[in-house]
């Protein structure tokens, strides 16, 4: 057995390995550009939210300075780039510490239903049975109820409509997440039912393998490989959500925390009465950050899969012949234990792509 | 003769994700009218994707180069298919080439009637034809390739024909406006034996009565040996040998086409070893209690909504004793998988009794079954998906001595995991590979090795070389054989192809419709059938020998009409 001259697969470097710099890596075109603008968005957003404290000129509740109380409604000035609201707030300074809010709500909403999304999901599609049956009934119900609806009902609950930073976020998130589990089951349940069928499930059985370790080590990590797509899409649903929510007068009190859907609410009357910046900057916070985040998961959705990811074209006749056949010079000069150059073919659908029969 | 296609220096090449990959480089080819031209190859030889040229269907990936000259029946104009647009392709295809898939079930669409598929395909040619006109083309078309009842039966859905009537509806679909050349694309894999010899009688006709130039996709020098005229053997994009079948079954000359040939199974060929191995059983071996005992076995899925259920496997008698081995033939739908399912507890048994290790599987629980996997072994058809693909190989070689206490982690496991895939054949490195990393062939040793990891007393493996080359199922047979002798482990053996099982098995079992209608030494099976089904089956399985199997085809002709 000569297993000294056999290579070792060639290890992937780090930079392929990692998912959203693989998929940089691998797009080009249209794609990589819509990826790439996705990306800067919601790098800018991410970055906005960390260092608020440091980049917003004043606090979010500041009403005065130094020099006294700000003024209600000022058109944007040298002192107040973005100009100040109906109730003399500084415009730009609540944009930015509105992505920190924004932000707390994303991450603890899409945590929250990720969690009991995927539990319930691999267990109802696992097992199957009267459980799965109840389940499904009780996410088809909450999918039949209009989300917003079901959000204002869930922060009424949870925090009777008003509330401070902590509370408020957490009640957003939570009613967020309330609408978010079913989604997240739905796609886990889904992917396990099939991937229950794999052979490769059936021969963990064979073994002898418990359920627990059959679902854990077998079916839960090839049922997850679509949750990115479905936490980027969902992550702009939830700044949606919050965004409504603040709207409607269900968010979170000015003097708690800046949340962009409570400004837009109390601009209202302004737009009418020809000042715009105060209705603008928020509007245009929540379009940009939500149009990042899609843009990233359709992208990441895209190149995903094989048939829509995009390729440069080859040349004509270009590239070597792939060593696909798997027997090179036929099976007589192989080796007796069929070890040296047989069957080394190099394996390139690693994607699903291939040039076989 | 006047030439059909030819195809002049064909090189093609494909954008992945690893760059460029070339899969047909300078490849030449001609077809003349009323001839049947073969290209046989492995996987990945790059045949596919040539047939795919001539009409034009090449996916977006790929780029061509070279030429693909076609003419119309008529032999008046010439066209090369590579430079021309996506229209001038749309009226090529139907009147000068037609395709017959591989999969009948999935080239129909199920919720059109086959006759509105057929018409369809007459007016996107022709719109001056009336309704009625098209109708009783189609009509005429389902006849002539043998669809009984063509009137009735052209309103009828997919769904409503057998697997091989639905393939003569694909050839009637590609037949009906006449094309000069038909492309088939492996037409016979996804049918059953007794069924391949009638599609191929029905292809033999299209180019006697229709004067067609067929090319034929396959991988079956059965196949190949029975119908085609001329041969090209094409390995990794490239012709290495084309000659007329004869001269090239008689005499090859490339070195490629005769390992292809040698590695070919023939029924027969294993007699002789278990007739050797049947004699160095000791005194009282039959004796022994079997490994699996199975008497009246019913097993029957459970129908929907109080309507029967279906009876997969039919009062079934049969022993597996120690260290032997047992191949279960039969066509699909016969119960063979049902059966291999059942012993390995996958599959719950409805009726009769099934002793498996000495444990009735009849009311099993599965809690109590556990223990006993560890003294059995299953081999998956598919090496594809038989693997988690997020594992590496040595992680799921390991996983049995995991789950059975004899290792606590797949990294104490390693050193057996090595052995493991050493007795296989397969380097130690390649226990750090994943499974999409390693070929067909590779995997399915792998897969062996897992089976194998707690040295179990029976092995059950199903269709474990049906999903791979003719060349490295030889070698996988070669080495299911070596280990048998080594590790001694009874084993049933599933397999639709009776010259597989007859290389290894010790005894050979026939189902027919979930009831066992032959059950025999090979030489007693195969040597001299008793049951009309077996006599069937048998004449039905195409040798690699052109001349050979147009005997053999006079024998099966003589058999059906017997019948």
């Amino acid at each position: 057995m000569s297993t000294d001259i056999v290579t070792r697969a060639p290890k992937r470097r780090l930079r392929d390995r990692l998912p959203v710099v693989h998929q940089l890596r691998q797009s080009v075109g249209l794609q990589r550009g819509m990826l790439i603008a996705g990306l800067v968005l919601t790098g800018l957003f991410i970055l906005t939210a960390v260092f608020a404290p440091l980049i917003a000129p004043f606090g979010f509740a500041q009403l005065r300075d130094a020099e006294g109380p700000f003024g209600s409604q000022q058109a944007p000035s040298a002192e107040h780039l973005f100009g100040t609201t109906v109730g003399g707030y500084d415009v730009l300074s609540r944009v930015l510490w509105g992505a920190q809010t924004a932000l707390f709500v994303i991450v603890i909403a899409v945590i929250l239903s990720i969690f009991a999304g995927v539990l319930l999901g691999l267990v109802s599609g696992y097992f199957g049975g009267w459980l799965d049956r109840v389940l499904v009934v009780v996410c088809d119900a909450i999918y039949a109820f209009p989300s917003l609806l079901l959000a204002i009902v869930m922060s009424i609950v949870i925090s009777g409509g008003q509330s401070n930073l902590w509370g408020g976020v957490f009640a957003a998130a939570i009613s967020i997440t309330v609408v978010f589990i079913p989604q997240y089951f739905r796609v886990i349940r889904a992917e396990t039912v099939r991937i229950k069928a794999e052979a490769y499930v059936e021969s963990a059985k064979v073994l002898g393998a418990s359920s627990g370790r059959v679902m854990f080590r077998h079916v839960l990590r090839n049922a997850t490989r679509t949750l990115p797509l479905i936490f980027t899409l969902n992550s702009s649903e939830a700044i949606l959500t919050l965004a409504g929510l603040g709207f409607l007068g269900f968010g979170i009190e000015p003097t708690a925390a800046a949340e962009w859907g409570y400004d837009l609410n109390k601009a209202l009357s302004d737009v009418s009465s020809g000042i715009w910046w105060t209705a603008l900057y928020p509007g245009l916070a929540i379009v940009l950050v939500v149009l990042g985040i899609t843009l990233v998961g359709e992208s990441l959705n895209d190149l995903a899969d094989p048939r829509l990811r995009g390729r440069r074209r080859v040349a004509q006749a270009s590239g070597v012949v792939a060593e696909t056949s798997v027997v090179p010079g036929g099976t007589l000069s192989a080796g007796p234990g069929g070890l040296s150059g047989l069957e080394d073919g190099e394996s390139f659908d690693e994607h699903g792509i291939g040039v076989r029969s | 003769m006047s030439t059909v296609v030819s195809i002049e220096g064909l090189g093609v090449s494909f954008a992945t994700d690893a760059g460029p990959v070339k899969a047909v480089d300078g490849v030449s080819l001609k077809v003349e009218r009323g001839e049947v031209l073969a290209i046989v190859g492995e996987s990945g030889s790059g045949k596919t994707v040539t047939a795919k040229t001539i009409l034009g269907l090449l996916p977006e990936t790929a780029t061509a180069s070279g030429a693909v000259v076609l003419s119309n029946k008529a032999g008046t104009a010439e066209r090369d298919v590579i430079t021309l647009s996506k229209k001038q392709l749309r009226a090529v295809r139907g009147t000068d080439v037609a395709m017959v898939f591989q999969e009948p079930s999935s080239a129909l669409n199920p919720v059109y009637t086959v006759g509105w598929q057929i018409i369809e395909g007459i007016r996107a040619h022709n719109d001056k034809l009336s309704k009625k006109e098209a109708r009783a083309k189609a009509v005429e078309i389902l006849g002539r390739v043998g669809i009984p009842d063509p009137e009735h039966r052209i309103d009828h859905y997919p769904h409503q024909f057998s697997g091989g009537q639905k393939q003569r509806i694909v050839i009637a679909m590609a037949l009906v406006l006449d094309p000069g050349l038909i492309v088939a694309d492996e037409p016979t894999t996804a049918l059953d034996v007794t069924v391949q010899a009638e599609i191929l009688d029905l292809l033999r006709r299209c180019r006697d009565e229709f004067g067609m130039g067929i090319v034929l996709i396959t991988h079956n020098m059965g196949v190949v040996a029975d119908l085609a005229d001329r041969v090209a053997v094409m390995y990794q994009g490239q012709v290495v040998e084309e000659a007329d079948a004869k001269t090239l079954f008689a005499s090859p000359q490339a070195e490629y086409t005769k390992a292809l040939l040698a590695a070919v199974p023939y029924v027969g060929t294993g007699t002789a070893s278990a007739i050797e191995r049947a004699e160095q059983r000791p005194a009282g071996w039959a004796e022994q209690a079997p490994v699996v005992e199975a008497s009246g076995l019913e097993i029957v899925y459970p129908g929907r909504f109080g309507r029967p259920g279906f009876r997969a496997v039919d009062g079934v008698d049969f022993v597996i004793r120690p260290g032997e081995v047992l191949g279960l033939v039969g066509e699909s739908g016969s119960g063979k998988t049902t059966i291999g399912r059942a012993i390995a507890g996958l599959t719950k048994v409805t009726g009769g009794s099934l002793r498996v290790l000495g444990h009735e599987m009849n009311g099993l629980r599965e809690r109590e079954f556990r223990p006993l996997r560890s003294r059995i072994g299953f081999v998956f058809q598919d090496p594809a998906s038989s693997f988690n693909p997020l594992l590496t190989i040595a992680e799921c070689v390991a996983e049995p001595l995991v789950i059975h206490g004899r290792a606590a982690n797949p990294r104490e496991a390693r050193a057996r995991v090595d052995e493991l895939l050493e007795a296989v054949q397969l380097p130690r490195a390649y226990g750090d590979r994943y499974p999409h990393e390693l070929s067909g062939g590779q995997r399915q040793r792998a897969s062996l090795a897992r089976a194998l990891a707690l040295e179990p007393e029976l092995l059950i493996a199903d269709e474990p070389t049906s999903a791979l080359d003719v060349s490295v199922q030889a070698r996988v047979l070669e080495l299911f054989a070596e280990l048998q002798r080594e590790f001694g482990f009874a084993s049933l053996f599933i397999s639709h192809d009776l010259a597989v099982v007859d290389i290894l098995a010790d005894r050979i079992a026939v189902l027919y419709r979930g009831s066992l209608v032959e059950e025999g030494t090979g030489a007693e099976v195969l040597g001299a059938p008793s049951d009309p089904y077996t006599q069937r089956l048998l004449a039905s399985l195409p040798v690699p020998d052109p001349v050979a199997q147009a005997a053999r085809r006079e024998e099966l002709r003589r058999l059906r009409e017997a019948v």
